[in-house]
């Protein structure tokens, strides 16, 4: 670790932050986080995730750790689970939740939005088809009421019944007998969540500051 | 020597100030706050004094029935016009104004229940989430109004612009204080016309209410400097005014706060008292404002935050009834207060004795007003849109400081001064005065054009959809998650931490435990959608004459048992084992209801899950709508036209198909029930028909009827045609969608209702009813129907 060493991770920093749209500062303090997640190796593996404490009170924190190492996030096309992620991947996933700049344009906004939307998608797609079906759609449901501790599975299943049900009225509206409503595409998902301003409500504020010493992975 | 009207029981007295003071009505000790001040005279609580209050509600529900007018012209400018119109004819009547709003009155009775629905009602989300923006306005921003406006009016008023004033600094900064703060009363009259998008609505509502603390400081450390004289006052003094800021403020919060864990704990305990908890919510509220005001602290602040604190825990506890009795005349009150206050206002201005004309003066500070409001707002944004994650556009600034309105509170405040101390009073009166009208008037008119004008982003008026709700939920977890894993203390995390917080502790002790089950935020929009429908489906049912609907082939069974198996035991049982009517008196306390999924249901598995779909869709109506705006005209927002009218047009529809078909003489409703998909499998699967005769009328046209049914038919007419399947195969009880489903199809659909997967049309029965030409002509080809859908599916019963 010598200057050599610190050289490089500028330089790396530096097209990191390029890529990301992170600021450098911001790359840099996200790194210190990786560090301690993943006890100073090279990559982040599930069970650095899952030892944070904080997430033991989040519903959903299996899909959270699942987006992590889902490869649909961290490229265009990418299929599959990995078992690791570098740091490079960890902020590509975080970058999803940058806020918009000001000055956005409006071609700009929309893509951002879309990947927002992916993500999270691709987080209720499970299986990876593109689809988010019935079964898919109860197991988010399911997750996401467990916390609440008290509503019977019956009726997880009723309410996430009811909202796919909503998803198919309000994008195929009447459909023939025949047809068998399969699931949720992406572009369905789009329609239903298009009020949502999701480009300004998805983001996490990235601090210049160093916070890496206030929370501990531990 | 200025000669000064008072007032005393016996008329008009003239005296000049030497002969008379009155009390003084504000204590010269720092932080005391101004006690009332009761004035013997007419106003508002004798019986005569309510006379001109009633006469304004009245015509104001008259203004309320064109809104044509009020479109164009805010209610309240109305009520003050109604006001002058009122006090003009008091006044040519007794030549003198003997009706006033005296300060007592406003504060003590007027106020409180504004403050207190304003409180009960917030959107406490959005509130919390935009609440460093509305105390960085509430606070900052108002001193800076009163500092700015003070010091400018004393500025000119040493240039020499307003003639010859007996007044001094202090005072003017006094007066600069109690006309500086936003006014809550204003900004809900006009705010509620005209529907911005919440984020600015909270940030203006909130500031106004927040303020309170703030004015109340500024107003007493001012006036007692000016009692204390000019050159008494030194460092020491000042900073004991900044404590008695924070003591007020804080203190009236923490009071606010006490009252609302009283009421959350009360509320929990008044299970068996349905009728008085909406009472004690009232009388607990009301008493939060008065402590806070006798212990010298902010009664605004106090009555909000009790408000603010408590409407979760009360709205979970009580029942459903008790609520909507709270909210409804909460805003009963809160509305005829607001139109007592604004009647009044205008009543009160016709008074020539407290008309003083000083033009440098008066212009100068509605300038002032309007200059420094603006700067305030735009500088305060631009520090905190550094922080916030969602900035402020110019527009909405715009917007922002434009509803910055000043109101009755100010004229309260300028009431209560002393004359003694304060020659121009009553300059200062008719400045207020003035002020109000203008913002209320001017300012309320012109909102609406201007919102729309700079295309202000208005309050989104659909409500979302279960999906988006549930995607909202999925969002706040994930957004914390993400928080956790890098590391970052956001916006998300503290409220993580205080929703956990507020899971472990809060709710166990302040929330009945049986109501904290189905407190879930989803599971509770799911519930009302279950709960309407199952009320409708009840008084579907009772409009047919018998809840024992007999339909056995359908997948979703209603199932009342889920909650009260036990209390059921007893009832008569006609149906089956399984199947008990729902009765009337149980209507209101149906809890929930689920709307069961059958359960072979999962058993049989090629489109199944489809096919629950597509029953829920028959069961349930569209994202049902929960508003979270708010507005002080209707009680309860989230009742959509168009549910209503679908609901009536479908009964319609279906008592219309109905009728018709009896008239037909088919006994269209008998084959319903022998639709038992299991039957028709089997019978089918048969190749003949175990019962021949039926299914023969099925396939026959209207003609061929089989008399046996016929004769039944007519003879049990006026009886809902299923209840005689009693004796026969089927125990389900099907909800009402489904017979309008069935109804509206001539017999020669009813072959095609077998093998058709259930409804994948849409809700409509009349559209499909309007359409039988279709259907008739594709119900022979499909004559074998695909392999049955439902296996064991017993007697289309559930469990």
């Amino acid at each position: 670790m010598g200057a050599s060493q610190s050289g490089r991770a500028e330089h790396e920093f530096q097209d990191l932050s390029d890529r990301t749209r992170f600021s450098l500062e911001q790359v840099n303090n996200l790194n210190k986080r990786f560090r301690q997640l993943s006890n100073n190796k090279e990559t982040l593996s599930r069970e650095d995730l899952a030892s944070l404490p904080d997430l033991d009170n989040n519903p959903i924190r299996l899909q959270i750790i699942n987006a992590f190492f889902d490869k649909r996030n961290l490229s265009q096309d990418g299929v599959g689970i990995v078992q690791e992620i570098s740091f490079e991947e960890f902020l590509m996933v975080l970058s999803h939740f940058q806020p918009a700049a000001m000055d956005i344009t409006e071609d700009n906004r929309e893509k951002l939005r879309r990947e927002k939307l992916r993500f999270l998608f691709n987080m209720h797609d499970t299986d990876g088809n593109g689809i988010i079906t019935l079964e898919e759609y109860r197991q988010a449901v399911e997750e996401l009421l467990s916390k609440a501790g008290t509503i019977d599975p019956d009726t997880v299943k009723a309410i996430a019944d009811a909202a796919m049900l909503e998803v198919a009225s309000t994008t195929r509206g009447k459909m023939e007998p025949d047809e068998f409503y399969e699931g949720i595409t992406f572009e369905h998902f789009l329609q239903i969540l298009k009020t949502l301003n999701i480009e300004s409500t998805m983001h996490v504020r990235f601090r210049n500051l160093d916070t890496g010493n206030m929370r501990c992975g531990k | 020597m200025s000669v000064l009207y008072f007032w005393s029981p016996h008329g008009w007295v003239a005296g000049s100030h030497d002969d008379v003071c009155p009390p003084s009505s504000v204590d010269n000790r720092h932080g005391r706050v101004r006690t009332g001040r009761w004035r013997s005279g007419r106003d508002l609580t004798d019986p005569p004094g309510q006379l001109p209050g009633s006469c304004g509600v009245h015509v104001s529900a008259v203004f309320q029935l064109n809104p044509a007018l009020t479109n164009v012209f805010p209610e309240s400018g109305l009520l003050i016009c109604i006001g002058w119109v009122l006090g003009g004819i008091i006044y040519g009547a007794d030549m003198v104004q003997t009706f006033r709003l005296q300060p007592f009155t406003f504060f003590y009775y007027l106020l409180p229940p504004i403050v207190l629905d304003a409180g009960y009602s917030m959107p406490n989300k959005q509130f919390m989430g935009n609440l460093g923006a509305i105390l960085v306005h509430a606070v900052i921003g108002t001193v800076w109004n009163a500092a700015s406006l003070g010091l400018g009016l004393w500025g000119c008023w040493l240039g020499g612009a307003m003639g010859p004033l007996q007044t001094g600094l202090l005072q003017l900064l006094l007066f600069g204080s109690l006309i500086a703060a936003v006014d809550p009363v204003a900004v809900i009259a006009v705010f509620e016309e005209v529907h911005v998008n919440e984020v600015l609505y909270i940030i203006v509502f909130g500031e106004s209410l927040l303020n309170d603390g703030v004015t109340v400081v500024l107003f007493n450390v001012f006036d007692a400097f000016v009692s204390l004289g000019g050159p008494a006052i030194n460092a020491v003094e000042i900073i004991k005014g900044i404590i008695s800021f924070f003591v007020v403020a804080f203190g009236g919060s923490l009071v606010g706060i006490a009252f609302g864990i009283l009421i959350s704990l009360l509320t929990r305990l008044t299970k068996r008292t349905p009728t008085i908890e909406p009472a004690f919510i009232f009388v607990l509220g009301y008493l939060s404002y008065l402590t806070a005001e006798f212990l010298s602290l902010s009664a605004i602040l106090s009555c909000t935050f009790c408000g603010v604190f408590c409407q979760k825990y009360v709205n979970t506890n009580m029942s459903e009834r008790s609520v909507d009795t709270v909210r409804t005349t909460m805003k009963a009150f809160a509305n005829g207060a607001e139109t007592v206050i604004f009647v009044f206002l205008g009543i009160s201005a016709i008074d020539p004795a407290i008309w003083v004309w000083n033009t440098g003066f008066i212009l100068l500070t509605l300038l002032f007003i309007f200059i420094f409001r603006f700067m305030g707002v735009f500088a305060l944004n631009l520090i905190l849109n550094q922080f916030r994650l969602v900035p402020f556009g110019i527009i909405e600034q715009l917007v922002m400081g434009y509803g910055g309105l000043r109101g009755a509170v100010a004229y309260g405040l300028v009431f209560l001064l002393d004359e003694a101390k304060y020659k121009e009073k009553n300059l200062m009166i008719s400045t207020t005065l003035l002020v109000v009208y203008f913002t209320v008037m001017l300012q309320g008119i012109t909102m609406k054009p201007l919102v729309t004008w700079l295309k202000v982003k208005r309050a989104s008026t659909d409500e979302a959809s279960l999906t988006e709700k549930i995607a909202n939920r999925t969002f706040d977890h994930m957004l914390v998650a993400i928080e956790d894993i890098s590391g970052q203390i956001g916006h998300n995390y503290l409220w993580d931490k205080w929703h956990n917080f507020e899971e472990k502790w809060l709710f166990k002790i302040l929330m009945n435990p049986t109501a904290r089950k189905s407190r879930d935020y989803i599971f509770n929009i799911f519930h009302q959608l279950n709960l309407k429908d199952a009320m409708s489906y009840v008084q579907e049912g009772e409009r047919r004459g018998s809840l024992a609907f007999v339909r056995n082939d359908s997948k979703a069974d209603v199932d009342f048992n889920k909650q009260f198996g036990s209390d059921f035991a007893d009832m008569p049982d006609i149906m089956g084992p399984d199947h008990i009517p729902v009765p009337y008196t149980l209507r209101d306390s149906v809890p929930s209801v689920s709307l069961n999924m059958h359960e072979e249901n999962q058993k049989a598995r090629e489109g199944d899950d489809f096919n629950a779909h597509h029953l829920l869709q028959q069961h349930l109506y569209k994202g049902r709508k929960q508003r979270h705006t708010y507005s002080r005209k209707q009680p309860v927002i989230n009742r959509d036209e168009d549910e209503v009218q679908e609901i009536f047009q479908r009964t319609m529809r279906s008592r219309l198909e109905s009728f018709k078909s009896a008239k037909m003489g088919v006994a269209q409703p008998k084959k319903i029930t022998k639709h038992s998909k299991k039957d028709q499998t089997q019978k089918m699967a048969n190749g003949k028909p175990a019962d021949d005769s039926k299914i023969q009328s099925y396939g026959d046209e209207a003609g061929i009827v089989n008399p046996a049914y016929i004769a039944e038919m007519d003879s049990n007419e006026p009886m809902p045609p299923w209840v005689d399947e009693a004796g026969e195969d089927s125990g389900t009880v099907a909800p009402s969608q489904r017979a309008q489903l069935r109804l509206p199809w001539t017999p020669t659909n009813l072959r095609r209702l077998a093998p058709m997967r259930l409804s994948t049309h849409s809700n409509d029965s009349f559209l499909l009813a309007d359409s039988p030409a279709t259907q008739q002509g594709t119900a022979e080809p499909q004559a074998p129907p695909p392999p049955p859908l439902q296996d064991g599916r017993g007697r289309g019963t559930h469990m």
